[in-house]
This record gives structure tokens, C-alpha cells and sequence, in this order.
């Protein structure tokens, strides 16, 4: 566990090996195991959320009373597409039974946008492959919402989400890569400054099925990702990667889940975060599971956050339980460390100016992640959304 | 033809018990072509100065100058006085996360030039460079300095200062901390860079060693915050015979 306050050096747990949860052979989940959560589809059936529990702790609960416990608007959402190759994309209704295949909520934000939303946008990838960007515009009323994206087995596949525009949303997306699919998901949160989500993404893998997502996220005030995932069938991947940018007064949190349960399994989780101005607050945690029926398992999950300026917070918190020790590896790796002054001065005394000089530490420590999701246009996109945060021009 | 200039220089640091002074009147000349050694006890002021030519915010200049070609360094920022012609390779070069060597040289040379470098050429001065300095070539993809032992922070200084060719180098140090082998894979960059642009070199040591291989043209004492005695390479010599006690001793007293 690694809170970092601004001035907090790296620490750095490389490739740790944990046993810390160890199930001493009883089969028996811990209560303290991640996935001993309550879930269910009603919202009326949470407990009121108080800050304190354990999935809230680090979020600002009260800005957020609206999409926690009042009711929303679930009405159909506008969402522009553009379709290439074989995928479509279509609404269905409360009810279909291409909703709830693979997720429950997790948490009361969740089910309360899945109480109140009427229906589902789908996005099917067929088997001949092919991509979707989607371009969701966020209304002014207090919004659930709800997306489906599918895989077919054997499918190689690109969906990608902006959001863009104003928005009070809680919302889930249930994520469904098939046997053998390849399914690459990127989710570009750029929302106007007043903006609040609270998005639940659950995703399941079929056998050797591999799942490649990037959550980018830099506009709201409030944003908090929620992404759990379900490593179902053997030899499936999961890449989840992730960048952000907090400004003064943003809270931008990221909750992964990984929960390996089949054999010879893999999972990658990578996030890096900047941070600047006063307040800018970023959260990152990161919990994989190791269930006995996950031998063979290699994962690694690692965060890195980078504090431009002082006033700004990033916590990072990253957790292993291990359930057999019949793994490859599992590792994680987690720093906050500080742009200062000193290092400002060795790009200066080369010539750089200040203005300069952050922008090419922001980017290059950003657009590592965003380059590993080999798709040109978006790392292009993302750069420039970067410049722009860094008030630089965009070129 | 380079002329750096500090005349009657005075530099102060804050410090938590009140205004520390350091540099108490330094006179010194650095002119294309030259080589100027200092040599001096720990904590006499030396790196203060390396610092203060190149405009670091800590310390303060409370009277005196610095001009180069009769410019106000002084009045430049840290960035305008390396395009200015200044460079100084830190004694402790600090480690940049996210911002890879590669990117770095070409993002500083573009700096300094004013104009990004033709590609090929550029290429190929930085692998030629690194191959000189014994520098692996996977250097160029790792982060400034990140995780660079004490010894690849030094080469990594001197390649900077072949391809960004300055008109004044101050080195700080970048002799400490280097094995045989390395002290002459450095000092070798050094002269290389001498010899190609007609630099003037500052150079900050505590050994005769380098001095060897880098030959100056004058060698400064300098000791609590200014220069007690200048000479040619021979004071050098005996300074390593002698240490500084003659210089403290005369401090005390005068
Ligand atoms: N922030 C500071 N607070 C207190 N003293 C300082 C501060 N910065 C520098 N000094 C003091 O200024 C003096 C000169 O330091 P400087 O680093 O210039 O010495 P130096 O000659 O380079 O020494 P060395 O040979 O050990 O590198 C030292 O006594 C040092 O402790
Ligand atoms: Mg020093």
C-alpha cells in the first residue's frame, strides 16, 4: 500500500510473491476477499453508502449522492457510431436477454443505474471482425446508463467510447469477449469540468479469449471507473491499461478487479497518472485474486503516478490475494513520485523552457501506456488532449 | 571567439538558521579554447558556482556579474542561458522519469538550435557519440538518467555536451566516481568536444588524475568562496603534494 503525499519518495514492490491470503487448503473465500462483496440488482437492497465501506473509502460520497441514491433518468441516451466490418450496433430493452450476461453490481452506484436505466445499447463484433467508435454526449439531467459490447468467438475486434459534453451519469458495461476473441476496448472520459460519473465495467473472458482496454481519463470532476474482471476461461489475457490527468479539484479514481479462476491465465495492469494543481486527487486500486482453479496464473499489476506540482494527492493501492501457489508469478509494483524543481532545472540548463519541459515529462510518461494499445489514431487523440491539459499548444 | 566573464561575484544561500554566504568575490575569465581547472576543499563554493553560472533558483546573486560576450547572464533565464551557449554537466545529474534519452537530445537540441536537427545526420551523430563513449545503445530508449549508475550519469553528461556543442562547458565533478577505464572514455569526449568546437572548458576536480588527460591551461585554488591562487598546471601537482592547508592557514589569518 503505497499513499503517496507529495513529497513521498517511490516505493516499489517489484514482482512480489504474496501468500498473505492463503486459504489453508479449505477452499473457504476469506471475508476479507475481494470477492465477498454484496452484489445485487436492486438497488434497494444496498446498504446506504457512508464513505467508510470499503469500495467508498477514497471517493468524495457526498458530491455523489445523486447518482448513488436518487432516482435517474434511464431514457434512451443518444450515442453517435460509426461502424467498420462486420459489428453492429443496436438498442434493446429492459429485459433482453442481452443484459446482465456478465455483470452484478458490486456496488450501489452500479445497481442503482442499472434499476433505473430502460434499456441497453449494444455493440456486437461478429465473427469477421471489425470496429465501432461510439461518441456518447452527456445530457444535463442525472443519467443511468447501460452498454453491452460483445465479442463473437474467434472475432477480432476495436470498440471505442468518447464522452464528450456535460454529464451526470452512473452507468454500467458488461463486457463479453468470447473463446478465442480478441477484443480491444477504449473508453476516453472528457467531460466538461463540472461533470460526475460513476462508471461499472464488468468483463468476462471465454477460453483463450483476450481482452486488450484502456480507460483515458481526463475530464469531470468527479470520475470514478469501476472495472471488474473475470479471467472465466482458460488461457485468457486481460491487458487493462489506463492513463489519467487530475487538474485542481478533479477526483479521478480507478478501480480494477482481476479475478483469475481457470488455468494458465494472464493478466497485465498498468496505470499511470499526473497530477497538477492544488487538490488534484487521483486514485488507483488494484486487486487481483488468485482462485484455486487459476493455476498457472502470471499476472502483474502496476501504477505510477507523477505529482507535477504540490497540493495534488495520489493514492495507489495495490492487493494480491493468492489462493494456490501453483502460479507462475504475481507481482505488482506501485510509485508516486514528484516532478520537482531539480528536475526542471536539468531540462532548463539544456535549453528547454519550463513549459516545455512539462509537457515532455507528462507526455512521454503518459503515452508509454496509450502506445500499448497499437491503435495510431487514438494515441494521436490522447497525445493532444495531454498538450491541451498542460495548457500547451496542440500540435 | 567566447568570452565568459564574472567579475566581484557574491552568492548567498537561505538557509533554515538565516542568509549563508558563499561566494565571497570570485574574479574568473573563460575564453573559447581555454581550459580552466578549480580545484578546492570540500564545501568551498565550488559547485555554488557551477550553479550560479548556469541560473539555478536556489542561490542568490547579492552583487557582482557574469556576462557572456558581454550579455547579461545574470538576467537570463535558466533555459535562455543555454541557448545562450552555457552548459554545465552536473556533478549529480537527476533522474527524469517518462522522458526517454532519445527524446530528450533531440527535444534539447531543437532547443538550443532554434530548429530540429536533420534526422539522418542527427542519427547518426548520437549513435556515433554513444559508440565513442561506450555507452550501449539501449541507452536511447531508457529515461533520462533512471536507474544510470553513478559512473553512465557522468558519460550520459559528456554525450549531452558533444551534441549540443556549447560555447562554455563548466564540468562539475564528472571526473568523480569513474573507474581508469571510464576517467579516459570521458576525458577522451571532453577533448573531442575541444577540439571539434572550440569550446572553454571549466573544470571542477579534486584530482590530478584527469588533468592528465585533459590538460588546463590555468589551474584556480579556490577556497571559502573565492579564488586564493591561480597558476598553470604545475599547481596542480603541487597541490596534490601539498593539500589546501597553506590556503586555510592564510584564510584564517587574513
Ligand atoms: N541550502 C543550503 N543550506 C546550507 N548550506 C548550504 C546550502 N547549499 C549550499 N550550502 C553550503 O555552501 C557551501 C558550498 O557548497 P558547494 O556545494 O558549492 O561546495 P563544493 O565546493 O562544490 O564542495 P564539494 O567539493 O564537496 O562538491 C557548503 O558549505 C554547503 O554546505
Ligand atoms: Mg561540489
Amino acid at each position: 500500500m503505497a499513499a503517496a503525499s507529495p513529497s513521498a519518495a517511490a516505493i516499489e514492490h517489484s514482482r512480489l510473491l504474496s501468500k498473505q491470503h492463503s486459504d489453508g487448503g479449505w477452499g473457504v473465500i476469506p471475508i476479507q476477499s475481494r470477492l465477498g462483496r454484496f452484489t445485487s440488482f436492486d438497488v434497494s437492497e444496498f446498504e446506504p453508502v457512508t464513505g467508510f465501506e470499503e469500495a467508498w473509502k477514497y471517493t468524495p460520497v457526498k458530491l455523489l449522492s445523486t447518482l448513488i441514491d436518487e432516482p435517474l433518468d434511464g431514457s434512451r441516451p443518444q450515442i453517435e457510431s460509426s461502424v467498420e466490418g462486420a459489428a453492429t450496433v443496436e438498442w434493446v430493452d429492459r429485459g433482453s436477454k442481452r443484459i446482465g450476461e456478465v455483470g452484478k453490481p458490486e456496488d450501489k452506484a452500479s445497481a442503482n443505474a442499472w434499476s433505473h436505466s430502460s434499456g441497453a445499447w449494444v455493440i456486437d463484433i461478429e465473427k469477421d471482425g471489425g470496429r465501432v467508435d461510439l461518441q456518447r454526449t452527456g445530457s444535463a439531467a442525472p443519467a443511468a446508463g447501460h452498454l453491452v459490447f460483445n465479442a463473437a468467438s474467434g472475432s477480432t475486434g476495436t470498440i471505442v467510447l468518447r464522452n464528450v459534453g456535460s454529464a451526470q451519469l452512473a452507468e454500467n458495461l458488461e463486457i463479453s469477449v468470447g473463446d478465442g476473441a480478441v477484443l480491444t476496448v477504449v473508453t476516453i472520459q472528457d467531460w466538461t469540468a463540472e461533470s460526475t460519473q460513476l462508471s461499472s465495467t464488468y468483463a468476462t473472458l471465454g477460453r483463450d479469449a483476450r481482452l486488450h482496454h484502456l480507460a483515458v481519463t481526463l475530464g469531470g470532476s468527479v470520475v470514478r471507473m469501476t472495472n471488474s474482471t473475470h479471467l472465466a476461461g482458460q488461457g485468457g489475457e486481460a491487458e487493462l491499461l489506463g492513463v489519467y490527468f487530475a487538474d485542481s479539484n478533479q477526483h479521478l479514481e480507478h478501480q480494477i478487479f482481476v479475478n483469475h479462476d481457470a488455468p494458465n491465465t494472464k493478466s497485465r495492469v498498468n496505470y499511470r497518472g499526473a497530477l497538477n494543481g492544488d487538490n488534484a486527487r487521483t486514485v488507483w486500486v488494484g486487486d487481483v485474486l488468485i482462485r484455486p482453479s487459476a493455476i498457472g496464473t502470471d499476472s502483474y499489476e502496476e501504477n505510477r503516478n507523477l505529482l507535477l506540482s504540490d497540493g495534488g494527492r495520489a493514492d495507489s493501492v495495490p492487493n494480491l490475494e493468492i489462493e494456490t501457489g501453483d502460479i507462475l508469478g504475481a507481482g505488482h509494483a506501485s510509485a508516486s513520485g514528484r516532478f520537482d524543481d531539480e528536475q526542471l532545472f536539468y531540462l532548463q540548463a539544456r535549453g528547454i523552457t519550463e513549459d516545455e519541459a512539462r509537457r515532455l515529462v507528462v507526455r512521454g510518461f503518459l503515452s508509454g501506456i496509450v502506445q500499448k494499445i497499437h491503435l495510431p489514431d487514438i494515441a494521436e487523440d490522447v497525445e493532444r488532449a495531454i498538450d491541451l491539459e498542460l495548457g500547451g499548444r496542440a500540435e | 571567439m567566447t568570452e565568459l566573464q564574472i567579475r566581484d561575484l557574491h552568492v548567498s544561500v537561505q538557509t533554515e538558521q538565516g542568509t549563508k554566504a558563499i561566494l565571497k568575490g570570485v574574479d574568473l575569465t573563460v575564453k573559447s579554447g581555454e581550459t580552466h581547472a578549480i580545484m578546492g576543499p570540500n564545501g568551498s563554493g565550488k559547485s555554488t558556482l557551477a550553479y550560479t553560472i548556469a541560473g539555478h533558483p536556489k542561490y542568490t546573486v547579492d552583487s557582482g556579474s557574469i556576462t557572456l560576450d558581454g550579455e547579461d547572464v545574470l538576467a537570463m533565464t535558466v533555459d535562455a542561458r543555454a541557448r545562450a551557449g552555457l552548459f554545465l554537466a552536473m556533478q549529480y545529474p537527476v533522474e527524469i522519469p517518462g522522458v526517454t534519452v532519445t527524446n530528450f537530445l533531440r527535444t534539447a537540441k531543437t532547443a538550443i538550435d532554434g530548429e530540429p536537427p536533420a534526422v539522418r545526420s542527427w542519427i547518426k551523430d548520437v549513435k556515433t557519440s554513444m559508440e565513442n563513449l561506450r555507452m550501449d545503445p539501449s541507452f536511447a530508449q531508457r529515461n533520462l538518467n533512471e536507474g544510470f549508475s553513478g559512473g553512465e550519469k557522468k558519460r550520459n553528461e559528456i554525450l549531452q555536451l558533444e551534441l549540443l556543442k556549447p560555447k562554455i562547458a563548466i564540468l562539475d565533478e564528472t571526473d568523480s566516481g569513474l573507474d581508469v577505464d571510464a576517467l579516459k572514455i570521458v576525458s577522451d569526449g571532453v577533448n573531442r568536444a575541444r577540439e571539434s568546437t572550440d569550446v572553454g572548458v571549466l573544470l571542477i576536480t579534486h584530482y590530478t588524475r584527469i588533468l592528465r588527460y585533459i590538460r588546463p591551461d590555468f589551474v584556480h585554488v579556490f577556497v571559502e568562496g573565492r579564488i586564493a591562487e591561480e597558476g598553470g598546471p604545475e599547481l596542480a601537482e603541487r597541490l596534490e603534494e601539498e593539500g589546501y592547508d597553506r590556503f586555510l592557514n592564510n584564510a584564517k589569518v587574513g
